[in-house]
């Protein structure tokens, strides 16, 4: 039959987060012992498919078939019985226990420790002999590398008896080497039959190791294909997708003095990965400097890093006139003070307070202005008369100062933000995500804001994963790829395609992974 | 009225309202139990409160010391953090108080004896909610586990100094000497007695005016200072207070050392407006209380003074109750405030999804 040729077929999955779809009519069918990838963006929801798979999040509807057999929904105890095993993008492991100790969690085996732990070292030395899963069983969790602790995960859904490996991101904390150590382990477990679900949004991992790709956008699957069929650049397109064009009118401008340098910018997590690697960068007065990748790849570290809420690892950032590396730390106040305005990429985490009224998210970032404090008191009157200008100027609706953030919709969230950014005549301007979720007429409105901005001679740092975006308002591109500057164009010379090139990075010299899907 | 204005009333009143009167039908269930008649033991509890004015007094006397520590609760728990510390901080005050009053010459002005004690009575208690703040700031330690220990602390230090240090000389109890007359703050039986009007005796003092011009002043530097606005933006959404260039670690020293501060001041009360010398445990459960009080009056000055309120009418009416029938013992008042802080402070949302089903639910969406 049909059936047994897949491990996984998902059939017409919906699952929706109040008013939106994270999954809308989602099918997928997965070989039996294949390495299969589902790439694309963050929020696009890879994830929620799998955790619906998974048995965390119950579907609204579609169907769910393991090996032929029906599965129901939102049991994980089930989905582990009938042989899925899942690593989690952060890892579900006891810090302090050894690895043997959280290789039988949950699987002890009567009340005695003592026999579960014996009939498990047997069972783990020889999976580990098999797989080439090489891992100390008495190390306590702390004491290993963030590698080895993923290797004791997969132990772990092995161990559980998985025939079928789901791993989300399972890259984004690992070196390149332990990328690599990894993507053995990936030849060697599909050699034994165990197939393998690799979520991820990082297109050279799909090329090098996967047999099959599934394309999702915006919470539907938009494409499947056979890997060997397809390649980066077609992969890049599909991830990102085409939208209506935009057009903008934009006049030439003569740009002007260099009002932000960045040089030879690297930030390092709390892991020692490098988020942003060796970057430099200048933008001119009268400038928008569009930043274009895929997502993930160090934007929202470059928004953070030169907005003073992430430290300079090494390099340094020149703000206008003001030093900032790794000795030197300026604060978000501190910029602010000098002329700098920070659209988050994150509105909802970071740009607003859900409980406070608008009003109050009107001033988040300038509480300590001398215009709206009185000696001692923070003149709560001239906040609220501020914020209903702010709101029928940025067309903000409803314009009620006093009802709370949250009950905002998206779009006009977004429009206080940028509001409360623009108010006070930046003289730089990072914006992330500027129109994410925002309905067409408001897009329209920012971009015109943010090109008035230019045109008054400011400058612009324009942070997006939508290329149109960036196309048409930005005057020079920046491509980042892992951290790195992949690519730098003019956006008059740019398409879409190249950009998607820059983005995959296939322009890159040394590109060490492609050894790997030798 | 939409939806969300009826979630905020049914927050603000009917919920606290509903969990007040859940502890008080558990309390009827207990009085039952032991053979008390609830709606006699209630009459006795409300004469005891407020039907003749020295019992009166009792009960806003009581309920100026839950003032001080539910703002002290609340200040803190608008930063995000739980000072579970209350207890530490008050005796601590307490002793900062004693101190500055017995350092001075006991001939000095009440115009200085009053603004110096109050000033003793903030600074220590500050200082003590310093050091776990610090701690939590800078060293990663959690501050209920030592906010919880500092009151520990403050115990044991207390004794020490009042049977080593400030003991009157020939004396066996450990209490420090008399304060000066100078210091002592006025009844308000003397006060209105002044004007020729006569009530009868109750260690009610102008704390309780002390304590609602501090509600008064916390309520204005939560929501209309900047300072109040920092604290309030970190303790709601701490990525965005970082954002906007508020640093986290000092937000945790200053309102813990506000916080700290306030329950300080519940020794102006105990110590300088009726006692008139420093005595041992003073400041017993009004730490504690405070926690319950600042839940149930969702951390603001007006809900505050209303919660205090009823826990001072609990205090007095429990004694009352503890005279007047012989099967109850006075720990019928430990029994009730424990009712109290079960129902508005652990199970403070179970009516929720009930009552906001009932009374506002979600409007249909068209799709």
């Amino acid at each position: 039959m049909e059936e047994s040729k897949y491990a996984i077929e998902l059939v017409d999955i919906d699952k929706r987060f109040g008013p939106v779809y994270a999954n809308n009519k989602v099918c997928l069918k997965v070989e039996t012992g294949s390495v299969h990838g589902i790439i694309g963006e963050n929020g696009a929801g890879k994830s929620t498919l799998m955790s619906i798979l998974y048995g965390f999040y119950k579907a609204d509807s579609g169907n769910i078939k393991v090996f032929g057999n029906k599965l129901q929904f939102n049991d994980s105890h089930q989905a582990i019985k009938s042989g899925i095993g899942m690593v989690h993008q952060h890892f579900m492991l006891v810090d302090n226990f050894t690895v043997i100790e959280n290789v039988i969690l949950g699987s002890e085996g009567g009340s005695l420790l003592h026999e579960g732990l014996k009939s498990a070292r047997d069972e783990l030395t020889r999976l580990g002999k098999e797989y080439g899963l090489k891992v100390d069983l008495d190390a306590t969790i702390e004491s290993l590398s963030v590698g080895s602790q993923q290797r004791v995960e997969i132990l772990k859904a092995l161990y559980k008896g998985a025939k079928i490996l789901i791993l989300d991101e399972p890259t984004g904390v690992l070196t390149p080497q332990e990328t690599q150590d990894l993507f053995r382990i990936f030849t060697a477990l599909k050699k034994e039959g165990v197939t393998i679900i690799l979520i991820t949004h990082k297109l050279h991992e799909i090329i090098s190791i996967t047999d099959n790709v599934s394309v999702m956008r915006g919470g539907k699957m938009v494409a499947h294909r056979q890997t060997s069929k397809t390649n980066r650049e077609d992969l890049a397109e599909l991830m990102v997708g085409r939208k209506v064009l935009l057009q903008v009118s934009k006049d030439e401008k003569i740009r002007g003095e260099v009002l932000l340098k960045v040089s030879n910018l690297s930030v390092r997590d709390s892991n020692n990965i490098d988020r942003l690697n060796d970057i430099s960068f200048e933008i001119h007065a009268g400038e928008i400097v569009g930043i274009a990748g895929v997502s993930g790849n160090g934007q929202s570290t470059l928004l953070k890093v030169l907005s003073g809420i992430t430290p300079v690892s090494s390099g340094t950032i020149e703000i206008l006139g003001h030093k900032m590396d790794a000795d030197n730390l300026i604060y978000p106040d501190q910029l602010r003070e000098l002329g700098l305005a920070h659209v988050p990429e994150d509105r909802q985490r970071m740009g607003l307070i859900g409980n406070f009224t608008a009003s109050e998210t009107s001033i988040i970032g300038y509480h300590n202005d001398k215009r709206i404090n009185d000696k001692l008191i923070l003149n709560n009157s001239k906040v609220r008369e501020n914020c209903k200008n702010l709101m029928s100027d940025f067309d903000v609706r409803p314009g009620n100062p006093d009802l709370r953030s949250d009950n905002f919709s998206g779009g006009n969230q977004q429009k206080l933000i940028v509001a409360r950014e623009f108010e006070r005549d930046p003289k730089i301007l990072l914006i992330g995500q500027p129109t994410r979720g925002v309905d067409i007429g408001a897009i329209e409105f920012i971009h015109k804001r943010i090109i008035a901005l230019r045109d008054s001679g400011r400058a612009v740092l324009l942070v997006s994963v939508e290329l149109e975006e960036i196309m048409s308002i930005s005057d020079r591109i920046v491509v980042l790829c892992d951290g790195q500057v992949s690519g730098r164009i003019d956006s008059k010379d740019a398409d879409e395609k190249t950009l998607g090139m820059m983005m995959a990075n296939v322009f890159s010299k040394e590109d060490n992974l492609e050894a790997l899907s030798g | 009225m939409d939806r969300n204005s009826r979630i905020n009333w049914i927050n603000r009143l009917i919920l606290p309202a509903l969990n007040v009167l859940s502890a008080f039908t558990a309390t009827a269930i207990i009085f039952i139990l032991i053979d008390v008649d609830p709606i006699e033991a209630t009459q006795i509890l409300l004469y005891g409160a407020f039907g003749y004015q020295e019992g009166f007094g009792y009960t806003l006397y009581y309920a100026t010391n839950f003032i001080f520590t539910g703002l002290a609760v609340a200040v803190a728990f608008h930063a995000g953090l739980f000072n579970i510390g209350g207890e530490g901080q008050a005796y601590i005050g307490g002793l900062g108080t004693a101190i500055v009053i017995l350092l001075l010459d006991p001939n000095t002005s009440p115009w200085i004896f009053i603004p110096g004690s109050i000033i003793g009575g903030l600074l220590f208690g500050a200082l003590w909610a310093l050091i776990p703040a610090y701690l939590q700031a800078y060293r990663g330690s959690h501050i209920v586990i030592t906010t919880i220990m500092f009151n520990f602390l403050a115990s044991s230090l207390m004794v020490y100094l009042l049977v080593n240090v400030l003991r009157e000389t020939g004396q066996m109890q450990p209490e420090s000497q008399l304060f000066s007359e100078n210091s002592w703050l006025p009844f308000i039986h003397n006060i209105v007695a002044k004007f020729g009007f006569s009530l009868e005796e109750s260690p009610l003092n102008v704390s309780i005016f002390i304590a609602l011009l501090f509600s008064l002043l916390i309520w204005i530097f939560i929501w209309h200072t900047r300072w109040g606005y920092a604290i309030r933006a970190t303790g709601l959404n701490s990525t965005a207070a970082i954002y906007a260039g508020i640093k986290p670690k000092r937000i945790i020293i200053l309102s813990m050392c506000i916080s700290g501060s306030l329950a300080g001041l519940v020794g102006i009360n105990e110590l300088v407006g009726y006692q008139h010398r420093l005595i041992m445990d003073f400041h017993f459960g009004y730490g504690f209380g405070g926690i319950a009080v600042a839940l149930m009056g969702r951390n603001h000055p007006i809900g505050i003074i209303i919660a205090a309120l009823l826990f001072g009418v609990l205090y007095q009416g429990g004694a009352e109750l503890a005279f007047e029938l012989s099967n109850i013992s006075r720990d019928i008042v430990v029994v009730m405030q424990a009712l109290i802080i079960l129902f508005c402070g652990a199970l403070q949302y179970m009516y929720s999804p009930w009552i906001i089903r009932t009374f506002a639910p979600i409007e249909k969406e068209d799709s």
